[in-house]
């Protein structure tokens, strides 16, 4: 993924009302924008702002379905930003391993010292 | 805290004061973060990481020893690292008895940088679940889905 994608990914789903858009559209397969105006606190203006976003960030896609239009979430963005958030939460744990590593080592040295130079 | 952050921890069988200094002496950050550190310890000092053929400033935050040490860091060269253009990264460290302290760190701001600057002030707002929950269970969603 490049910089500029990760910026629009995350932008988007950082919002709460884009991620209970996002939530609704996960559980219920394709919805018109409608649908989804009915059931969030927001206007359906907003609702349709926040699929714009989603839309260009990838994680939805939207299909003409007669006179209506359907939107539904692409799975593999989706998978997608989950794993690229999960790297991060391994990255930090490697790093927290290495620093209890590194304090318990530190500690069992001074332990060592005291026990061999009693004050 | 609302929106993007994440949050893991770890027990270490140390006295905060031990763990106090492997997460702030530089000598021992290189050895769990950067490859090399330049880093003063004091609130709003500037210095710098280097990790392979990358590198990027730091701005230290909080430095209230042994319990907490924040910094910023990822933010465009040449910028003052402020909420929206960097992440911060945080510690806190609690005593658990003697020689054992529970180390927890949280990284947040991944969700902010790029945003236009009235977003950012409503997103600061909003108080709601956190992303990891929202994840967690859209993955779990997805899971059953397919």
């Amino acid at each position: 993924m490049s910089a500029q994608t990760d910026d629009e990914l995350w932008s988007a789903i950082g919002d709460p009302s884009r991620r209970q858009v996002l939530d609704l559209l996960v559980s219920n397969g394709s919805v018109s924008a409608s649908w989804l105006a009915g059931r969030v606190p927001f206007s359906r203006q907003a609702v349709s702002k926040h699929l714009v976003v989603l839309e260009r960030a990838g994680l939805i896609r939207r299909r003409k379905q007669g006179r209506e239009v359907l939107y539904q979430v692409e799975a593999d963005r989706l998978d997608q930003a989950a794993r690229a958030m999960a790297d991060v939460a391994a990255q930090w744990d490697r790093r927290l391993d290495m620093i209890k590593r590194l304090a318990e080592a530190a500690h069992a040295e001074n332990k060592r010292k005291q026990e061999e130079e009693p004050s | 805290m609302p929106g993007l952050a994440i949050e893991r921890e770890i027990l270490i069988e140390a006295p905060a004061d031990v763990v106090w200094r492997t997460i702030t002496e530089p000598e021992q950050v290189s050895q769990w973060f950067a490859d090399r550190v330049d880093l003063v310890i004091e609130p709003g000092a500037h210095g710098y990481m280097q990790f392979g053929d990358q590198g990027g400033p730091v701005v230290v935050q909080v430095v209230d020893p042994p319990n907490r040490f924040s910094f910023r860091w990822n933010y465009p060269r040449g910028e003052e690292p402020v909420a929206g253009n960097s992440m911060l990264v945080e510690f806190t460290l609690t005593r658990e008895g003697e020689e054992r302290t529970r180390l927890r760190v949280t990284e947040s701001g991944h969700e902010l940088t790029g945003w236009p600057d009235a977003e950012k002030q409503r997103y600061a707002d909003e108080h709601q679940e956190g992303w990891g929950e929202f994840l967690d269970r859209l993955t779990t969603l997805l899971a059953k889905r397919q």
